[in-house]
């Protein structure tokens, strides 16, 4: 099976060294297994308040409280939450708060789960509506400059924008465990 | 601060389905499915393979569409907490032929075994009750379980009851992930009709 | 579940009591009449009004209040959009920021949308759901013994509290404070941290 674990655990640690160039000091997120190593590395870390939530529209808003206070945060989920923050991305569209989400993709390269299609084929076109700009990185070796390009445009243009992180980047699930 | 439970999961689901007698059974996403699958793969069952959170909801509509058939609801704790607030929603509805089942093992089973809210101190069944289920129970022991299952076949509901479960992992067994499939063989064997 | 109690406390009234005294409390009101009631006491660079992103107005609280350590937050919502994000109790709960105050305005209706009944009006008790999620310090608050009581536990209790305040439903004029959302954030900020 194609799990890619040494990519994975690389890939991870150039975005959490990314993060931290960024000063990101909130980590909002559902948990996803391609964001397995961030979320520990995120937790791990003292000065990042790691925030698990219960739905992802949570995190649009604590994020928002953030930035209020003077604080930059991320967004990590799974593009099946991207259905769940909709409105709530009105929030940060129409204060312009800066909003840096990282969606790890389901739906797509080689899925598994019929009922992951649906949310997955719709994610860029539903963010795209709602005024989110799309980085999309298929390739390890592009994710971490993509999320350093994402931040950018995030804190320092006030933008609200998304990092879709391609299924074959985190390999096939291994549905046989 | 999580505290570590020895009821299996698997065990404990295969031993509510025994006494299901022609209720339907509606599984949220994740590790439920694979539960209630590896029992059997009655025509009774929804599995609901995605939409995290929506899974007792759409047991309440089963409920209200089919009074006279108890509807259970067997969910993780994760995809509960995603749509908590369906409680609430439940608890104003008063459905009596309803029981929400969490086997809560504290953690996202799926997806790399991350906490939960509930390893930190959320109390489920203070929620439930508070949104105004009427009975409600914490089950941590055989003992326990075997006591409620009478209760969670056939009490007057909304029933909701938390199963604290260790979080070691079972062999996948999958069930049928056609959704369409699923679907209309859970209509037809609810209602009669063909598929 | 809710006892039954009669409800008497008009709600312009319980926020002016709540902010009289804010000192340098940093506010988030959630959408819809909790915004006017904080409006009508005076508008405040220190108010960031939530006029959408409904369900968000505690976590928005509980951002702030990450972000924050040193100030007290206090969330100012209704019982519509509590409900709607009702998960973020336990989001909170779990965090445990001693800084941050909920305050429910509840009148048990949706009062933008034509006063329909929520589910408080049906017995969901919001206080007891706090408690469920983990909550240390919560009440529910019938009339103004209760409230005096209320007031000092939302500004010096160790936090997270959260107070349910049972209002009656009925009307009161519109006061609206700016809802233009890149000048309400630039204000607070720049009073907070001195820069946009």
């Amino acid at each position: 099976m194609a799990t890619k674990k040494k990519k994975k655990t690389d890939w991870s640690k150039e975005v959490f060294k990314v993060l931290k160039k960024a000063d990101i000091r909130q980590i909002a997120y559902v948990p996803d297994a391609g964001h397995t190593s961030l979320i520990k590395m995120a937790v791990a870390d003292n000065a990042i308040k790691p925030v698990s939530l219960t739905s992802e529209q949570e995190g649009i808003a604590v994020l928002s409280g953030a930035w209020l206070g003077g604080e930059a945060g991320a967004l990590l989920m799974q593009s099946s939450g991207v259905g769940n923050v909709i409105n709530m991305l009105g929030m940060a569209n129409e204060c312009r708060f800066p909003l840096l989400m990282l969606v790890t993709m389901r739906g797509e390269w080689g899925e598994f789960n019929p009922w992951q299609v649906p949310m997955g084929q719709a994610t860029e076109t539903v963010l795209d509506a709602a005024g989110v700009i799309i980085h999309r990185a298929d390739d390890p070796a592009e994710i971490a400059e993509t999320v350093e390009a994402a931040a950018k445009i995030a804190f320092d243009s006030g933008r609200m924008v998304a990092v879709l992180i391609g299924q074959r980047v985190v390999g096939f699930k291994d549905w046989t465990k | 601060m999580a505290i570590s439970y020895k009821l299996q999961r698997r065990k404990v689901v295969h031993q509510i389905l025994k006494e299901r007698g022609d209720a339907a059974v509606i599984t949220g996403i994740g590790n439920a499915v694979h539960d209630v699958a590896s029992f059997n793969d009655d025509p009774k069952n929804m599995y609901l393979a995605g939409v995290m959170g929506g899974a007792s909801m759409v047991a309440f509509g089963i409920a209200l569409a089919q009074p006279k058939r108890r509807v259970l609801v067997i969910t993780g704790d994760g995809e509960l907490l995603a749509g908590v607030g369906s409680l609430a929603t439940i608890g104003v509805e008063q459905p009596k032929n309803m029981s929400i089942i969490v086997i809560d093992n504290q953690a996202y089973g799926a997806t790399g075994n991350q906490h939960t809210h509930t390893g930190s101190g959320v109390d489920l069944v203070g929620i439930a009750a508070a949104s105004g289920f009427k009975k409600t129970a914490l089950i941590t022991t055989q003992a326990e379980l075997e006591s409620e299952l009478p209760k969670i076949h056939s009490e007057p509901g909304p029933y909701f009851a938390v199963v604290k479960v260790t979080n070691k992992s079972s062999p996948r067994i999958d069930a049928p992930r056609d959704g369409t499939y699923v679907a209309r063989r859970f209509r037809a064997a609810v209602t009669g009709e063909s598929m | 579940m809710a006892s039954r109690r009669k409800i008497t406390l008009d709600r312009r009234k319980v926020v002016e009591k709540i902010l009289k005294d804010r000192g340098d409390i940093l506010l988030v009101t959630g959408l819809g009449a909790p915004t006017w009631d904080a409006a009508a006491v005076g508008d405040h660079p220190n108010n960031f009004y939530l006029w959408g992103g409904m369900g968000g107005a505690v976590l928005t609280g509980l951002g702030l209040a990450l972000a924050q350590p040193k100030r007290r937050v206090l969330v100012i919502t209704g019982d519509g959009e509590m409900l709607m994000g009702v998960g973020g109790l336990a989001t909170v709960a779990v965090q445990k920021p001693s800084n941050l105050a909920i305050c429910i305005m509840d009148n048990q209706r949706y009062g933008e949308t034509g006063m329909q009944e929520t589910h408080t009006e049906h017995g969901v008790d919001l206080a007891a759901m706090a408690a469920g999620a983990g909550f240390q310090k919560y009440s529910t608050v019938y009339n103004n013994r209760e409230l005096a009581e209320a007031i000092p536990v939302l500004y010096s209790e160790q936090g997270p509290v959260f107070v349910d305040v049972k209002v009656t439903d009925a009307p009161q004029p519109m006061t609206l404070p700016p809802r233009d959302g890149p000048m309400l954030k630039h204000r607070f900020r720049e009073n907070l941290l001195g820069h946009v």
